[in-house]
């Protein structure tokens, strides 16, 4: 297989490491409870890898893509919506 | 007025997909800078050698979004940063460039990168007056490469040059303190902040700096969990403690005029700080007490000069 690469080693895309999970690293599940939650954002500037996803002012989740499972999310949390678990089933 | 809930819909500029540690204190405090960049705005961002440069932009891979960004040795952001703002400003007066979009320079670095290896170019590009602004976002040490100690370690701190034990107490000398360095070189704007609350400070600060004409700095604290031994998810109460013991007071200084913007409600024992994180640990021993009582010391008399040069330099003669 050819490998192509771009003139003096550019990257052509901004942003392309979204192409690169780092879901894998994490070994604590951060699970999010809907009706604890008051939608107050606090954990979204807080989260190192930008993966808590949220939409017209209403926080949906965790991207587990990318999660490295640091925690930062449930001890900023003013509610304690969001609890860290170590398996995902639980 | 910092609305969180809006400021949160901008989108980041430093995505998702880098391979900073989990935890890290750095990514936070970048999109925490680049938030109060407006939207519409162009940047071009210069990051020196450092945990974020080497994690952010890993070949073939990039995590920032929507900005220029520039990949540079460990001494020269600042001068790359210069070079490419006169580049622009000279293509802009050629009329190769068009005008109608606002573009700003903005330089990111370690303490390794700025108070060490990075200081004579940042100093450089200060005294030259460039419209720039230069980020330090401090941990205190060489992260990157396995805590090695730099001039922003703090005293008496375990890393792995200046190791405690039976010889050593720990980095016998004091913390280099560039803020007040870069005060000296009369920018109109000059900030310490950390990651408190939610991050209001950070925000305004940075706005503040971005959208200042001229050259500006500012310095963050950014937690490091590995290098400072703390457990990963305590990022937040870990600043909240630095400022709150005054280990790391936040305070701005417009034109020479210092401004302290936080003031705790009660100024907590260092030892609040220090005794959560392992490279402290040696001084909690029996007999190492007078280490605490010199940080104390130290601490203080800091805080005391900060109190007295806002008095000094906001009174009307």
């Amino acid at each position: 297989m050819k490998k192509e690469y771009s003139l003096g080693g550019t990257i052509l895309k901004d942003g392309n490491s979204e192409n690169f999970k780092t879901g894998d690293w994490k070994n604590k599940y951060p699970y999010h409870d809907k009706e604890k939650c008051k939608n107050c954002m606090m954990c979204v500037p807080f989260c190192p890898e930008s993966c808590i996803r949220h939409e017209d002012s209403k926080l949906l989740g965790m991207d587990l893509d990318f999660c490295k499972g640091c925690g930062v999310c449930s001890k900023v949390c003013p509610f304690h919506a969001i609890e860290m678990k170590s398996d995902i089933n639980k | 007025m910092y609305n969180l809930k809006e400021v949160v819909n901008k989108p980041n500029r430093l995505t998702s997909g880098h391979r900073m540690c989990a935890g890290c204190g750095a990514p936070v405090t970048i999109n925490g800078v680049l938030r109060a960049l407006k939207e519409e705005d162009n940047a071009v961002i210069s990051v020196a050698t450092g945990c974020l440069e080497v994690s952010t932009c890993t070949f073939p891979y990039t995590s920032w979004k929507n900005c220029s960004f520039i990949h540079t040795a460990f001494e020269c952001a600042s001068a790359t940063l210069s070079g490419v703002e006169t580049t622009y400003n000279k293509l802009k007066k050629d009329g190769k460039i068009s005008d109608d979009k606002v573009t700003k320079f903005i330089g990111f670095g370690g303490d390794g990168g700025t108070l060490d290896i990075g200081l004579q170019s940042l100093s450089g590009a200060m005294e030259r007056g460039h419209d720039i602004t230069y980020i330090c976002y401090d941990n205190g040490a060489y992260m990157n490469t396995g805590t090695q100690r730099s001039s922003s370690t703090p005293h008496f701190a375990d890393t792995t040059t200046t190791p405690s034990g039976k010889v050593s107490n720990g980095k016998a000398q004091q913390r280099k303190d560039l803020t007040e360095i870069m005060v000296k070189h009369n920018l109109p704007y000059v900030a310490q902040s950390a990651l408190i609350g939610n991050l209001k400070d950070l925000y305004e600060k940075s706005e503040k700096a971005i959208y200042t004409k001229g050259p500006t700095y500012m310095s963050v604290l950014s937690p490091c969990p590995r290098g400072w031994g703390y457990p990963s998810e305590d990022l937040q109460t870990i600043s909240k403690l630095a400022v709150d013991t005054c280990f790391w007071p936040l305070y701005e200084v417009c034109d020479g005029k210092y401004k302290i913007t936080y003031r705790p409600a009660k100024k907590l024992p260092v030892e609040e700080f220090l005794k959560l994180q392992k490279r402290f640990k040696h001084m909690f021993k029996a007999g190492n007490e007078w280490m605490i009582e010199e940080i104390q010391k130290e601490v203080d008399k800091k805080w005391e000069y900060l109190q007295m040069m806002e008095k000094i330099t906001n009174e009307e003669n």
